[in-house]
């Protein structure tokens, strides 16, 4: 794979996150992010959406009149989630149940809109679909982390698997409130930026 | 890229109609095996309510039949509350309280039910082929929702076993709580009739403290107050004299004979 290839696919994951650098696509990323598996099924989720509308957007670029292309975009985005929303209610029905909503809102979440617009409008199918598994890579990066975090210290366990016996189940681990909720989950993605902005310190916005 | 009118309605066209099919297609394609999760789901809910399964474990269709084989069916008439010989396999009851045939007006009520059916579906839980439980539907309007669950009462009529939700639309981690398996246990060993037999259950501000001190009310949940207001009414309702309570009283008659 050439170096441009890489740098397209694994770009979004530290050097341009779209949660951490771009702060898109937060809203899922706080709801469904108390436990890793629906965070999980919400990644791969994003990331098939995000793969495809890029790839077909990108096929049709030449074609799409510019007065009316978010609308085409949003039909193609929203067809494309529709579809990933019957299939998981066909095949993985508790988990489709768990996520509620959520799975109808990935058509509202920006960084699809964003990458449709801001990059498969000007590239090639190949690039666009390389772009778009980056960019659901590096959601689902900050998404799982957030997950590990929130169920391991808010619940004591890691995929539904008890890894720190709770105290009310007769164990030593006092779970932590805050994670529990969706405000947890504002501070861990605060720390990731924090973090991230120190190792990669051009991140970091010049002040005034 | 500037194109004229006519190229921009017919690419809209086009693009929509394609969109349309796959999108219909998938979800023809992919409706039998959403109807047979649904209908599976409903029936683990039924075993969550009766305290017959515990909804931490993953139960596969096999195991769920299994359970089952306890649980009877039945469809009632819900002014007698007598079983009727109605199919419980093919009756629907949220299709029967559309239709105008098989259902009137509901009389006025907090849980915002406009239509009542004449007939419901109940499910007696049996041991040593007697019902020691009966699980009824409820549902009724939250903050967003209709919130549709099930109740699990034991036969002496007013005694809770359980409550679970099988579909609501409320506000995760605020009303999408009444999933929270420690609210949920809540409720078991509470009373829903008070001395003259009416509805007093109440899902109340704060904590409600052991079931044997205060048996008619329940914690609310923190943010969800109008979730918690839709869940009594739906008590109310579903328990008093429109709903189930001539089924439960037959119920206990039943076993005292």
């Amino acid at each position: 794979m050439s170096a441009a290839y890489k740098k397209t696919l694994l770009d979004p994951l530290f050097e341009s996150n779209p949660i951490a650098l771009q702060v898109l696509g937060i809203c899922s990323a706080l709801a469904v992010t108390s436990k890793m598996e629906t965070a999980l099924v919400m990644c791969v989720a994003v990331i098939c959406v995000l793969a495809l509308s890029n790839v077909s957007i990108s096929l049709l670029r030449n074609f799409i009149p510019s007065n009316v292309r978010i609308i085409v975009q949003l039909t193609i985005i929203a067809s494309l989630v529709i579809m990933t929303d019957q299939v998981l209610k066909a095949y993985v029905y508790e988990i489709s149940k768990q996520l509620s909503v959520f799975v109808g809102l990935i058509i509202t979440n920006c960084i699809i809109m964003g990458r449709a617009e801001a990059y498969a409008m000007q590239n090639g199918p190949f690039d666009s679909l390389l772009d778009g598994l980056g960019n659901g890579l590096g959601y689902s990066a900050v998404l799982m982390a957030t997950a590990f975090f929130r169920e391991l210290l808010g619940q004591g366990t890691l995929f539904g698997e008890v890894v720190l016996p709770k105290v009310s189940d007769g164990g030593w681990y006092n779970p932590n409130g805050i994670l529990g909720i969706p405000a947890g989950a504002f501070f861990l993605i605060g720390f990731f930026i924090w973090a991230l902005r120190v190792w990669k310190t051009d991140q970091i916005e010049a002040e005034g | 890229m500037r194109h004229d009118a006519l190229y921009t309605i017919l690419f809209s066209g086009a693009v929509c109609v394609v969109c349309a099919v796959l999108v219909s297609s998938a979800a023809v394609s992919l409706k039998e095996d959403q109807l047979r999760n649904a209908a599976l789901d409903k029936q683990r809910n039924v075993l969550f309510a009766a305290g017959l399964a515990d909804p931490a474990e993953d139960l596969a269709a096999d195991q769920v039949q299994g359970l089952f084989e306890n649980i009877r069916p039945v469809v009632i008439d819900l002014e007698t509350g007598q079983a009727t010989d109605i199919d419980p396999t093919s009756f629907d009851q949220a299709k029967a309280a559309r239709n105008g045939e098989t259902s009137r007006v509901a009389p006025p009520n907090r849980a915002s039910v406009q239509r009542l059916p004449h007939h419901a579906l109940v499910y007696e839980v049996l041991e040593g082929g007697d019902p020691s439980l009966a699980v009824v539907p409820i549902e009724g309007y939250g903050l967003w929702s209709t919130l549709y669950g099930f109740l699990a009462v034991e036969n002496d009529a007013s005694t809770i076993r359980g409550i679970t939700y099988y579909q609501h639309g409320e506000t995760p981690g605020l009303g999408g709580e009444v999933d929270n398996p420690k609210w949920k246990a809540v409720w078991q060993g509470r009373k829903i009739y008070d001395e003259s037999g009416v509805p007093a259950l109440r899902v109340i501000k704060g904590a409600a403290g052991p079931a044997d001190q205060r048996p008619h009310e329940v914690d609310g949940l923190t943010g969800a107050t109008i979730t918690g207001n839709g869940v009594t009414a739906m008590i109310d309702f579903w328990l008093g004299e429109h709903g189930f309570r001539s089924y439960l009283a037959n119920l206990k008659e039943r076993q005292a004979r």
